[in-house]
């Protein structure tokens, strides 16, 4: 071992013990950006420890790279808005994906097209284009989605899981053919092409509610194709970080799963959504009780005790600011306030309480669903914002129900129920939702921004 | 070169269970700053993508190697800024505001 190679190894286990320090340090809030901040700082020992490789001979591609890589990321780190973060998650897992498909791409090909591959190796490179090729176009889809480019609501044919299953199994087939003869050239690119589609045909009839589910397995993916990438080039670096995130993806796609009381293989072949005419009840003969800004701001202004429930529609109207700014009146007047966050709402994890950070809640009024739950039954008003399906207390006690035994936020048990809605156009689901039709519960339509902030005046007037 | 060898699944297999640890903790509140973490450290295939831009390997495997590298880079800049501006925001009630 010359004492490159131990400089560089030495590199590597220093920028693993700083990715595994930064990820343990979110497990606490205090501490999570001075974690992270190591964690860069493992990315920048890992880099320059790779300058020094022996087979590297020129630097000009490299720096090219590493500049153009730099002009296009700093912008979308630095002004994307926190509104646009699920398409940025998205559209990130493609880049990644990119990145390690390339290389195998490129290492089958420097290895005469597969005559100097070994059959372990071909395993690896198998795995890293596999994974890496459906997360780039299963991510773009996504972002597409995400963004509006693309319809949001599942699209969906005749025969289009067998349609998919089809395409995956032959692409798998190559791959074994592969790992058994490595030097058939076509086989490994028609494996990469019928990833790139497997990936389209994967996204194509996923809906906007559960892309939460359909990211973090994303995430996954690109985690596992860098890990193989690691395999296929003998470097334990990447082998670690991208088994950190292809676990961290794992175990967010297991929660976001339970929180819809949900497999995997529902959400991915389920096409939820596709099929209105599975909702069992429909709201024929009952009336809503809407009321006024006015109204809303009595019941909110003397409330003793409130729980915010935000959901999608909060941030497709960009409420957050207007949700703090009545959350400070009611507090100013005595009132608690605390916000029950649904592990599913929005579209992606997490997504809820990152706009409302944004908004400078403070983040100990951010509940979990289990933490918060039981106060619903002491609220004097629990304010629903854009919220349905996780609110909707068919989950609970109609079995005919596509979300039937969803976990649930027992908005339905406090006092006094206010919705926050557009129209009374049913949820993603397509499911509709009894909250809305109970006594204590008051519908204020119209857009959520516009419906607070005439509520906060009201407040600030009376 | 060297090939799948027993002792880089042990490493992968390690790696994944701390991984597992590490994040079942991480709580509902950062799942979207783990997330972009995740992916920002998960950009390290740029280490690979270096190596294929810069060594002697012919020009499709340059090229390649240089579009991995750009894709690659995007992530590691663009991921670890987002994920600070993020892990900025939250913080507890009581002390002084940050805006206005």
């Amino acid at each position: 071992m010359t004492l490159r190679t131990v400089f560089i190894e030495a590199a590597y286990l220093a920028a693993s013990l700083l990715f595994i320090l930064g990820l343990r340090s979110l497990t606490m809030p205090d501490r999570a950006r001075r974690g992270m901040q190591l964690a860069a700082l493992g990315m920048l020992v890992a880099i320059v420890g790779t300058l020094l490789h022996h087979e590297i001979v020129r630097y000009d591609w490299i720096l090219a790279g590493l500049a153009l890589g730099t002009v296009i990321g700093y912008p979308l780190g630095v002004y994307v808005p926190m509104t646009a973060m699920p398409q940025r998650v998205a559209i990130s897992h493609m880049f990644g994906a990119i990145a390690a498909t390339l290389v195998g791409v490129a290492e089958y090909w420097r290895l005469g097209n597969g005559m100097d591959v070994p059959r372990p190796v071909m395993a690896a490179l198998g795995f890293e284009v596999l994974f890496g090729a459906l997360t780039i176009t299963g991510s773009f889809m996504a972002f597409g989605k995400l963004q509006g480019i693309l319809p949001s609501r599942p699209v969906t044919f005749r025969g289009q899981n067998y349609g998919s299953m089809a395409i995956f199994v032959t692409a798998v087939g190559l791959f074994a053919w592969l790992v058994a003869r490595p030097a058939i050239p076509n086989a490994f690119y028609a494996m990469v092409a019928l990833a790139l589609v497997f990936g389209v045909s994967l996204v194509l009839p996923i809906g906007g509610a559960d892309m939460p589910v359909v990211i973090s397995l994303l995430n996954s993916y690109a985690g596992l194709a860098s890990s193989a990438t690691g395999f296929a080039i003998g470097n334990n670096v990447l082998i670690i970080a991208g088994a950190l995130d292809g676990a961290s993806g794992f175990v967010l796609s297991i929660i976001m799963s339970r929180a819809m009381n949900r497999s995997f293989t529902n959400v991915l072949f389920g096409a939820f959504g596709a099929a209105p005419e599975a909702s069992a009840r429909t709201a024929e003969g009952l009336t809503v009780h809407a009321i006024t800004p006015e109204d809303a701001a009595i019941q909110l202004g003397y409330a003793r005790k409130v729980i915010i429930v935000p959901g999608y529609g909060m941030a497709v109207s960009q409420a957050q600011h207007q949700v703090r700014e009545l959350a400070s009146l009611i507090e100013k007047n005595g009132g608690s306030v605390v916000y029950a966050i649904h592990p599913v709402a929005g579209r992606m994890p997490g997504h809820m309480n990152v706009l409302l950070a944004e908004a400078d809640v403070p983040y100990e009024k951010l509940k979990e669903m289990d933490e918060v739950n039981d106060e619903f039954k002491n609220a004097d008003v629990a304010l629903v914002i854009g919220a349905n399906d996780v609110v909707n207390p068919a989950a609970r006690t109609d079995k005919g129900s596509p979300i039937y035994g969803m976990p649930i936020l027992n908005a339905d048990q406090a006092k006094q129920v206010i919705v926050m809605k557009r129209s009374m156009n049913p949820g993603f689901a397509g499911i509709e939702n009894d909250l809305f039709y109970r006594d204590n519960t008051a519908m204020l339509f119209g857009d959520a921004k516009q419906s607070l902030a005439k509520v906060v005046q009201e407040i600030k007037q009376g | 070169m060297h090939g799948l060898q027993l002792l880089e699944i042990y490493v992968f297999v390690l790696a994944g269970f701390v991984g597992f640890f590490t994040i079942t903790r991480v709580p509902a509140l950062l799942h979207t700053p783990l997330m972009s973490a995740t992916n920002a450290i998960s950009a390290i295939s740029l280490v690979g993508s270096v190596v294929m831009a810069g060594a002697n390997y012919g020009l499709l495997a340059t090229v390649l190697g240089f579009v991995a590298v750009t894709c690659a880079t995007i992530n590691v800049v663009g991921g670890f800024i987002i994920t600070d501006r993020m892990l900025k925001m939250f913080r507890r009630g009581g002390r002084p505001e940050a805006k206005k």
